[in-house]
């Protein structure tokens, strides 16, 4: 657990880490063993909550602002809308499935085995020191060495060095969303 | 988390009892929770009987007059006989679900003030995300009221929820670019540093500063309007179509809950645009910073109670047209003139 060293050596860190990793966790769970499809939707809101309190944990505000902002304010608010759409069209209770499990384990080895990928080859991402000096290096630091203004460094970053695959992923959006609404357009004519 | 203020002030009485590390900062935490608690439960009592006084005067009557002076302790009384009300559960109800809703409503209504600064150093934590977190811990309040539709099984409280969360999902993306002007002005997003952006002269408002600011303001006033959920974007609980909306099988407590949250995120709202237009707690230094932010923030909400007495609602598709294709063009393109002025120096600086 040598990443988390940067901010658990502070005594109240410690057991706000392992709360929000139990409630992460039981609540991830919930969300894929549960019947009741609105219970899940809820549960998943959780899940991604108590990911946004270990961003805060981490010193990563910015992160957990919009992992809010974006996961729980967007995708699970039109996640449950669309449940209540489904329901009410049907006329009964909308339940979950489970008889994907081939297809589940192999995306879940292949999500586990990206992030063990990611971390083995200690991702560059860009750090200050404590005398300022703005460097690429490993993600494993010691505390003072992740930048304290990390906004305006997301920010300037996205605007100079990984401008590409920002617009990148803006026109990848701007797609699917003119797909979808191509798609809607289809159904009802 | 930078520690202002109040906060270190606590901080260093607590000290001198002998506490330390986490401990001294749960206790800290914990104090100034409780009272922000109590300051705002007294100013959602207050806020709903200034409404309930206004809207009578606006209709030529009077309001409360009965308990006390013009009625003022009408709303302690009606807290109170809520109270004891029965809490009436419909058998069919999605139990965990139905008792959540208000406790999330409530949270999140609360939660926003851990970043508003009431006065000069009063105020919990200055985030360097402020806005943002305001923005983003609000979004729970759309959460519970999906929550109180679905869990109520009722279909009036259902397209109540249904109707809230389309609503705020749209009315979001005005309320950010209108925030976005200002947060390009003041160069973060921190509250602290926004109101600190706007010091000195009253020209350094951001209304005033910022080009079309005026313009921001307004875009800003509507969307918040929307969030709020209040006339004439009050489609939630449309009483003439929907009974009441979402908290149609609510009663006693727990309806007094959604209640008194909507009347703090009538505060809420109205605390954000004071903070992001009207210079926060500055003012002539003769008066105190908290008073002069209580004022203009309570200048504020007499103009959203005004207008949600003035107004009749909006049809649920004129709603939707407005926000996207009136409100985010124009908020969209207020943010490019503001870069443009930005980029030229084209505005006054302190």
């Amino acid at each position: 657990m040598d990443m988390f060293q940067i901010v658990l050596d502070e005594l109240s860190a410690r057991p706000v880490f392992w709360f929000l990793s139990i409630i992460m966790l039981v609540s991830g769970f919930m969300v894929v063993t549960l019947k009741n499809i609105f219970h899940s939707a809820i549960y998943l809101i959780l899940c991604l909550f108590s990911v946004a309190g270990i961003f805060i944990l981490l010193e990563a505000e910015f992160l957990a602002a919009a992992q809010v902002l974006i996961y729980v304010g967007a995708v699970a608010i039109l996640m449950i809308f669309a449940i209540m759409l489904s329901t009410n069209v049907s006329g009964k209770k909308t339940m979950t499935t489970q008889n994907g499990l081939p297809v589940a384990i192999i995306s879940a080895v292949f999500a586990l085995g990206t992030i063990a990928l990611v971390i083995m080859t200690k991702l560059n991402i860009v750090m200050r020191g404590s005398d300022g000096f703005i460097s690429k290096g490993l993600w494993i630091g010691e505390k003072g060495q992740l930048p304290t203004e990390n906004i305006m460094l997301i920010g300037k970053y996205l605007m100079t060095e990984y401008m590409l695959p920002f617009e990148v992923i803006s026109v990848l959006l701007l797609a699917s969303m003119i797909g979808a609404i191509a798609l809607a357009r289809n159904e009802r004519s | 988390m930078i520690a202002v203020g109040i906060t270190v002030a606590l901080k260093e009485i607590l000290a001198s009892f002998g506490l330390s590390g986490g401990l001294l900062s749960v206790v800290t935490y914990a104090i100034l929770a409780s009272a922000t608690f109590g300051l705002l439960s007294v100013l959602a009592l207050f806020l709903v009987w200034w409404e309930r006084k206004i809207a009578g005067h606006m209709q030529q009557r009077f309001g409360p007059m009965r308990n006390g002076w013009h009625g003022w302790y009408q709303t302690l009384v009606d807290g109170l006989k809520l109270l004891q009300k029965e809490d009436v559960r419909v058998a069919t109800r999605d139990k965990v679900v139905f008792f959540w809703a208000p406790v999330m409503c409530f949270i999140a209504a609360f939660a926003a003030y851990i970043v508003i600064p009431f006065g000069d150093g009063l105020i919990v934590a200055d985030l360097n995300i402020g806005i943002l977190y305001i923005m983003a811990i609000t979004t729970f309040t759309v959460i519970s009221l999906l929550m109180a539709g679905w869990g109520s099984n009722n279909k009036y409280a259902l397209l109540g929820g249904m109707r809230s969360a389309a609503q705020v999902v749209s009315y979001e993306v005005p309320m950010v670019a209108s925030i976005l002007v200002v947060v390009l002005y003041a160069g973060s997003l921190s509250t602290v540093d926004i109101v600190n952006s706007q010091a000195g002269n009253f020209l350094n408002w951001n209304i005033f500063r910022v080009p079309y600011g005026p313009l921001a303001f307004l875009t800003y006033l509507v969307a918040a309007i929307a969030e709020a959920n209040r006339t004439p974007f009050d489609l939630a609980e449309a009483e003439q179509e929907l009974v009441a909306g979402f908290n149609i099988e609510y009663s006693g407590m727990k309806f007094a809950m959604f209640f008194l949250a909507e009347f703090i995120n009538l505060f809420t709202v109205s605390a954000i645009a004071v903070i992001l237009f009207f210079g926060g707690w500055h003012g002539f230094e003769f008066i105190p910073s908290f008073v002069w932010f209580f004022l203009k923030t309570f200048a504020v909400v007499f103009l959203l109670i005004m207008i949600r007495w003035t107004y009749p609602r909006m049809r649920v598709d004129q709603l939707m047209e407005f926000a996207w294709k009136f409100l985010v063009p124009l908020t969209f393109l207020n943010i490019i003139i503001a870069a443009i002025f930005k980029h030229f120096g084209w505005y006054w600086e302190l």
